[in-house]
């Protein structure tokens, strides 16, 4: 049966369309409104409320939890002190992303981490003789992301402490009469805060958050507007941008950590051992990755001249798709693929994030991105760009 | 001060054609200045705080015919460009009904269904056959056009190249194009649809600017010069710029001095200098010279042919077709700082219908006898009214709560026959009230300011001969071949190095940029011929 998340009270008042997406084995509202740009704008322009409620959430404790996270995630959980958070992923011993997720420390033996499918059986796996226990915690919280430029406006209006919140830390804060936890991240590349709260008390930190937004501009957005803002931000979406490397058929379908542009967390390896590590040396040291992970923007007047050739006025959809579009180089010789594509409404272009040849991701590379105008494929002019896409300085300030 | 005495291009006006040509000038490597008279630039796309908290998109108040290319080419996005959604576009009627649209073109056809089943594949062909002449004309957007007067072998290539693009047009596609330049909205509008309040919505944009009534000749043409505008790929779309466009043209600022320009404020051009039939720079009123062999006149025909030069320095032809140039503004505006969103009791609690335009002009009838007053010199009884609460969209033009309603209104004839507009304008503001009321019960009640601009306000603080919104209006006789003048529409002057950029030139006014993007080629192109 699907299930409901504590909001759905007032995501079911709240949704005017009818329509309704399954997240995690959850109803996510697609969008509220009719209009789902007019919800992505929110996140540019003012701020958003977004039930993230399906996410998986496990918390890992014990006095060696910190040493198990270390030897399980790609990105060095030590040097995460209480009160911080880490975008992170893991692997599988060939160097194979499984998943990526964020790691929050709870305090010195604790640590929550998130993830967007299940896992609980792959970390539980890993354990050898640490004195460590994990946990599925998934429905003992309800999340909402505030996301926007005026977040920081709506939250400190309800609890002060908030307004020194750095990028990636997180602290308990009051909203309302409701004791929540609240992190500085989010999925949208912009200004926001995630709350983690008990589900008894999930209708009230809404309607707080509603009424303290009022007058700023926030709305409930659905999940197709932040599925258009992830992509400007360059994040990576499970199944989509890449495949657990446990449930793959091939290599084809694996990607390493640097394959998807995740390298950075990597450091320069030092002595730790964690899962994958050796794959993952090897990689480094032979420049054997397959692909880099890079932005992609569309000629917009080569896009517009093909589609005018054709006597059709140029699509501008800002729809996100999925799946598979070719990339070429100018010779014609494919060099990679795209794996999200939209028209950014803030970028004014067609963007993508997209998978090419180790020496063709330089920034500014011309290559070709393969679509369909006319009934016909047709390759128009597209720029590699480091990602991510769209990247205000609000982020982080 | 200007930083230099010496520049390679001067442009006068910072209006947001004035710093579309300033950018590209400065893009293709000349050291330029722009010139602004007031405090800020923008022209009369500017935003202004005029009551604590509240901004005012005091003259222009929207977004749509700006040229894609503009965008991309001068960097836009990279310096906040931010075209926000307008959702919905609201049509109140008088018996208490409404036409509501929104996102979603199912919806919009069950809506229109309401009002008239038959209209609803009727409004789907109307959009696309509309659709089908703006991508037919829009090519004429962004080129230089013709001048059919020219012994030029250029011209001549040019002018073949328009016709061989004519004559590729379906014949369907061109007689609808023909329809629309030379009818009425009306006319155009009736062999669609048989529901009121569409026709009157859609003919609403037929009379914007211009003083014609939906059943006057050249309705047609001005309805579609609005459709023409395109927005991320659909055309006739508009959108509200963060921070009104105000916010847009410090956009543009911010990307013209990226490229190298100069913007210089509070600064007024007395005069063009002139030397044996060449612009050698300009005067300031304070009487500092300012060389530049280029100088370009942002501001509108009367004012570049017969102020900033002296006439008697032009052929006498062309001082005769300025003359003639018909202006008379019909367009003012009643901005409204509100303490909350008004109802409207058919949609009782509902407040979505604000997230857009707001058209009060329910029937054909309603918008010809708001004309009929204007055409004997007096403003509408009840007026022609385009609101919209920006505030709804951007939050950050009012105080949390609080909203801005942009109210741009029809028809205020420049010349009013018995009276004048200084002892006019709260009468004026008053009948707009009244009617916002009669609409939106309780509206008054949520006042908290207002801000009057008449068309003599308009003529005054921007500079726009008789307040014409698009420094001359939309008549046939005053576009493409003959904008602003017979063998004059290239931007080119008969001062060598003069040269024109406002929306008096080709293709004419809105906030487009084309006319300050083609001069700049035009200017670019002649300096290295």
């Amino acid at each position: 049966m699907i299930l409901r998340t504590p909001f759905f009270e007032r995501t079911n008042a709240a949704n005017g369309t009818g329509l309704w997406t399954h997240w995690a084995g959850h109803l996510v509202a697609e969008k509220y409104q009719m209009s789902e740009k007019f919800e992505y704008f929110a996140v540019r322009n003012a701020a958003s409320l977004y039930d993230t409620s399906p996410l998986y959430k496990y918390r890992i404790a014990g006095p060696d939890s910190e040493r198990f996270l270390a030897g399980v995630l790609i990105r060095d959980v030590r040097s995460c002190p209480p009160g911080r958070a880490q975008y992170t992923a893991w692997c599988d011993g060939e160097g194979y992303l499984v998943e990526d997720g964020v790691v929050f420390r709870i305090g010195p033996e604790e640590f929550l981490l998130t993830a967007a499918r299940p896992n609980l059986s792959y970390l539980s796996s890993l354990v050898t003789h640490e004195s460590v226990n994990i946990e599925d915690v998934s429905r003992a919280y309800g999340a909402l992301s505030l996301q926007g430029p005026h977040a920081r406006q709506i939250i400190t209006a309800l609890d002060p402490s908030m307004t020194g919140l750095e990028y990636f830390h997180h602290a308990p804060a009051k909203l309302g009469g409701a004791a929540v936890l609240v992190s500085r991240t989010g999925f949208t590349g912009d200004l926001g805060y995630e709350i983690w709260l008990d589900p008894d008390d999930a209708l009230q930190v809404w309607d707080t958050l509603i009424e303290a937004g009022a007058g700023r501009g926030l709305i409930p957005i659905g999940d197709t507007a932040v599925l258009m803002a992830r992509i400007e931000a360059g994040l990576l979406l499970v199944d989509v941008d890449y495949e657990p490397s446990r449930f793959a058929f091939n290599d084809a379908h694996r990607s390493t950590p640097a394959e998807v542009g995740l390298q950075w967390m990597l450091g320069s390896l030092g002595d730790r051992r964690f899962v994958g590590r050796e794959a993952i040396r090897r990689e480094m040291v032979s420049g054997a990755s397959r692909w880099r992970f890079t932005g992609l923007v569309v000629d917009w007047r080569d896009y517009d001249q093909r589609h005018r050739a054709a006597g059709l006025i140029a699509p501008k959809d800002h729809m996100p798709v999925t799946g598979d579009m070719m990339v070429y180089d100018p010779d014609g010789r494919r060099v990679g693929y795209a794996t999200s594509f939209m028209y950014s409404p803030i970028l004014q272009n067609h963007i993508a994030l997209a998978r090419v040849e180790p020496g063709l991701a330089e920034k500014g590379t011309d290559l070709q991105l393969e679509f369909t105008i006319d009934h016909r494929y047709q390759m128009v002019v597209a720029r590699t760009a480091p990602l991510p896409l769209f990247d205000p300085p609000r982020k982080r300030s | 001060m200007p930083e230099h005495r010496s520049y390679d291009a001067v442009v006068i006006g910072g209006g947001h054609n004035g710093l579309v040509n300033g950018a590209y000038l400065a893009k293709a490597g000349m050291r330029t200045l722009v010139i602004e008279r007031r405090t800020v630039v923008g022209g009369a796309a500017i935003t202004e705080e005029l009551h604590p908290g509240f901004h005012f998109t005091t003259f222009s108040y929207a977004l749509s015919l700006l040229r894609p290319e503009i965008i991309h080419e001068l960097d836009l996005p990279k310096h906040g460009f931010m075209p926000l959604l307008m959702p919905t576009t609201f049509a109140p009627m008088e018996n208490g009904d409404y036409l509501l649209f929104g996102q979603d073109h199912d919806e919009n056809l069950t809506e229109v269904s309401r009002h008239s089943p038959r209209d609803a594949d009727a409004y789907e062909q109307y959009e696309h056959d509309i659709a089908q002449v703006c991508q037919a004309l829009k090519p004429l957007l962004d080129t230089v056009p013709p001048n059919p007067f020219s012994k030029d072998p250029e011209d001549a290539a040019r002018l073949a190249r328009l016709a061989a693009h004519l004559r590729d047009l379906p014949p369907r596609v061109m007689h609808n194009a023909v329809r629309l330049l030379t009818g009425s909205a009306a006319d155009f509008l009736d062999d669609y649809f048989e529901s009121e309040i569409l026709k009157a919505l859609l003919a609403s944009s037929g009379i914007i600017g211009t003083k014609v009534g939906p059943r006057s000749q050249g309705s047609g043409l001005v309805l579609l010069y609005h459709n023409i505008g395109e927005h991320d790929g659909s055309f006739g779309s508009w959108a509200f710029h963060k921070g009104g466009n105000g916010g847009f043209t410090q956009v543009l600022a911010r990307a013209a001095k990226a490229h190298g320009a100069e913007i210089l404020l509070d600064t007024a051009v007395d005069h063009v200098m002139t030397s044996n039939g060449r612009a050698i720079g300009v005067v300031l009123d304070d009487g500092v010279e300012i060389e530049s062999a280029i100088v370009v006149s942002a501001v509108d025909p009367r004012r570049t042919f017969m102020e900033l030069v002296d006439p008697r320095e032009l052929p006498a032809e062309l001082v005769e077709a300025i003359g003639r140039f018909r202006f008379q503004g019909t367009s003012a505006k009643v901005n409204f700082a509100l303490d909350g969103l008004p109802t409207y009791p058919a949609l009782g609690e509902r407040t979505d219908q604000w997230r857009g335009f707001t058209n009060i002009g329910p029937s054909i009838d309603y918008l010809e006898r708001a004309y009929d007053d204007a055409k004997y010199g007096w403003y509408s009884s009840r007026p022609y009214i385009d609101g919209a609460i920006q505030s709804t969209i951007d939050p950050d033009m009012a105080p949390p709560g609080k909203h801005v309603m942009s109210c741009f209104i029809q028809y205020a004839p420049y010349e009013l026959r018995d009276g004048d507009w200084d002892s006019e304008r709260d009468g004026f503001a008053d009948t707009v009230q009244r009617t916002l009321e009669s609409f939106f019960p309780g509206f008054g009640e949520l006042v908290l300011h207002r801000e009057i601009v008449t068309p003599l306000d308009i003529e005054r603080v921007v500079g726009l001969t008789e307040g014409n919104i698009f420094a001359g209006e939309f008549l046939a006789p005053q576009m493409f071949f003959f904008r602003p003048a017979p063998g004059w529409n290239q931007y080119r002057t008969p001062i060598a190095g003069y040269y024109q950029c406002g929306s008096g030139t080709h293709p004419g006014g809105c906030v487009m940029g084309a006319p300050g993007r083609l001069a700049a080629q035009q200017i670019i192109s002649d300096r290295t011929d």
